[in-house]
């Protein structure tokens, strides 16, 4: 955790000083209409990178605080977490092609099958009705429109 | 009374059929929110927030607020029967309520904790009820120092009150900050922090961020912990019920007390899982059996829920009064507001004295609905989390997917979901608070057009915010919370005791 901590803070420190080098760039000095646009976001980056120097400096001094006694991860830990992220990822990708609805179906199908094991019967009934409850809620009853595919303009939506 | 009669106005829109039903419909999403794990509060009203785009803004906030309610109580369900807090302020609600569930007096509990929900909402509501006119009379007197100074004790308490690391509070805070400086200055018309790219130009949506910090990274949380939810059966009989409540009744100190500290922390930001805390302490200081909490005691179930239902009530008040959220769930619903044209804050008042008083009128009847619908249908609440995980999961990415989507029809908003996603993940894990940075994300605009006009008034000199009495004192009471964590320890070794090391999140 303490490492995580420290990478944490570094990436935090090239943060603010992107943030404030942006703010010296738009100005931060007094023009005639009252503080230039620059003027908060320098000091933005001027606190987030103070900030981020104490919490540096905390990683590398306080070696046995709580939070470091234990790891970022745990064996084993972050494979479920990638199993979620990654095929999420790949669901919004592919709702640029078959649209949302359709995706999300794929992404409900593959991981109750691959993650749950559930069988064909209930993966396929689940997958094709809580995308279909969902269309009805959102496109028909409330009108907030949603990525579609030529599935859906297929069925004339 | 001018107050009573406002209330009585707000009844007539509260009650027609119309707002009745979706106050219904509300608390039952809202519970169902509040039980699922990775939902909660905050992201639960953000992603249903696009539903209500189309809806008049009153029954869209009494949707809202009912969807809240309903988490509340959701979250102590799931704390009783299944040891899982649902929110922070649910964690005390553990300490008594999951013993008791095992002992089998699990239907106890959650009458106790539905009661006690319920008598704190009540007393904060009614506070509420004649705080809001006076607090936004005195609002409308409000120039700029006086609102950035609310805005920086909103702020100071985080870092003041928060609890774990006040630098990592303040890390968030400033990232908040600096995400809602992207974007174009509307005071200059300059770009700031775009790159060079148009895809930024649009700046960051807090309700995006708000499903992703909230609502993907709580999964991948849930997820990693592998977890398999064993809970105890719920059954709440009425016979039972009736005996609990004669027992709850001698505890009416507890009650007060705890309302009284829910109410007093609440309308501060972050203030209700301090405040629960706060009040199961009392609890065990004033009880005669100190000894026995922690081990499942009806009065341990009591003080937290109600403090955190009080808290929970009154921080809507400095949102409809003030225009500045006290929590990530009230920032939603101002996000709200935004978008059905209105404008929050004390003018809201005589503007829109329909919307705000049928606001206030709909807590009542939110909550009376409330306390029947989860005592009368615990079962079928608790029996959600019997859903496999395999099921759940990927669909509550899906629903998240989907209102990020619909808060501006942008599929940019979704890969900014699940960055935010993997964002509250580290930062969760790291124990950077994440209700701060929401909050800076929705304030960011509001706190640096104050202060702007502010140094405008002035001519850049910083001692406006202590010209007028009420700033003045309001920046600093702001002050001395942020210097709390540093004078804190400094006290505590005055008189000898050790200070701890940073604790836990808490929001």
């Amino acid at each position: 955790m303490r490492k995580a901590d420290t990478v944490c803070a570094i990436i935090l420190l090239i943060g603010a000083a992107v943030v404030a080098g942006e703010g010296l760039r738009l100005g931060i000095g007094w023009s005639t209409d009252g503080p230039q646009s620059g003027f908060l976001v320098f000091y933005l980056g001027l606190a987030l990178g103070l900030a981020s120097a104490v919490v540096l400096g905390q990683a590398i001094l306080l070696t046995d605080a709580p939070l470091y006694r234990k790891p970022f991860v745990g064996a084993g830990q972050l494979t479920p977490v990638v199993k979620v992220a990654v095929p999420a990822a790949a669901m919004v990708l592919l709702t640029y092609f078959v649209g949302l609805y359709v995706a999300g179906a794929l992404y409900l199908g593959v991981y109750m099958r691959w993650i749950g094991r559930h069988s064909w019967a209930l993966t396929v009934l689940l997958a094709v009705a809580i995308p279909t409850v969902t269309f009805l809620i959102f496109e028909v009853w409330f009108l907030v429109s949603m990525p579609k595919g030529p599935l859906e303009a297929y069925l004339g939506y | 009374m001018a107050g009573l009669e406002n209330l009585f106005f707000g009844f007539q829109i509260a009650i027609t059929p119309f707002n009745l039903l979706m106050a219904v419909i509300g608390i039952v999403l809202g519970t169902i929110i509040g039980v699922l794990p990775g939902l909660g509060g905050a992201n639960g009203v953000a992603i249903l927030l696009p539903l209500t785009f189309t809806m008049p803004p009153t029954s869209a906030i009494i949707l809202l607020t009912c969807i809240y309610w309903g988490a509340l109580f959701g979250g102590a369900i799931t704390s009783v029967l299944f040891n899982i807090p649902g929110e922070p302020w649910s964690v005390a609600t553990t300490l008594d309520g999951y013993p008791l569930a095992k002992q089998g007096r699990g239907g106890e509990a959650l009458t106790a904790a539905f009661t006690s929900s319920f008598v704190g909402a009540a007393f904060a509501i009614v506070l509420v009820s004649f705080f809001a006119q006076p607090l936004a009379e005195l609002a409308l007197k409000f120039g700029p120092p006086e609102f950035f100074a609310i805005q920086l004790l909103t702020f100071s308490s985080f870092i003041g009150l928060g609890g774990g690391n006040p630098v990592k509070s303040f890390v968030s805070i400033v990232i908040g900050f600096v995400l809602a400086a992207v974007g174009l200055d509307t005071v200059t018309g300059k770009l700031r922090l775009t790159f060079g790219s148009i895809e930024l130009m649009r700046g960051f949506s807090f309700i995006v961020a708000v499903i992703g910090l909230f609502g993907l990274g709580e999964i991948f949380l849930t997820v990693e912990e592998g977890l398999a939810f064993r809970g105890v059966t719920p059954r709440v009989r009425f016979r039972e019920m009736l005996a609990t409540w004669r027992e709850l009744a001698g505890y009416w100190k507890t009650f007060l007390r705890s309302a009284m500290i829910g109410f007093w922390m609440g309308f501060k930001p972050g203030g209700a899982t301090p405040a629960s805390f706060m009040s199961y302490g009392f609890a065990r200081r004033f009880s005669r059996h100190p000894e026995k909490f922690g081990t499942g005691v009806l009065e341990g179930v009591v003080a937290p829920e109600t403090a955190a239902h009080a808290a929970g009530v009154a921080a809507m008040l400095p949102m409809i009064t003030l225009g500045i959220p006290g929590s990530p769930t009230a920032a939603v619903m101002l996000g709200g507001l935004l978008i059905w044209g209105l404008q929050p804050g004390p003018m809201l008042f005589i503007e829109k004295p329909e919307f705000v008083w049928g606001l206030i009128a709909s807590m009542y009847t939110g909550n009376v609905i409330g306390v029947v619908m989860v005592l009368a249908f615990v079962p079928a609440f608790a029996a959600i989390l019997r859903i496999p995980f395999a099921i759940l999961t990927p669909l509550i990415v899906f629903v998240c997917a989907i209102g990020a989507y619909a808060v501006s029809n942008s599929m940019l908003d979704v890969w900014y979901m699940l960055a935010f996603g993997v964002l509250g993940y580290v930062f969760k894990k790291l124990d950077y608070p994440l209700a701060p940075l929401v909050l800076a994300l929705v304030l960011g605009d509001l706190a640096e057009s104050a202060l702007r006009q502010s140094l405008i008034m002035s001519q850049g000199s910083l001692l406006i915010f202590f010209q007028s009495p009420i700033s003045a004192a309001i920046t600093l009471a702001a002050l001395v919370l942020f210097a709390l964590p540093l004078i804190g320890p400094l006290l505590r070794r005055l008189r000898g005791t050790p200070a701890s090391a940073f604790g836990s999140e808490s929001r």
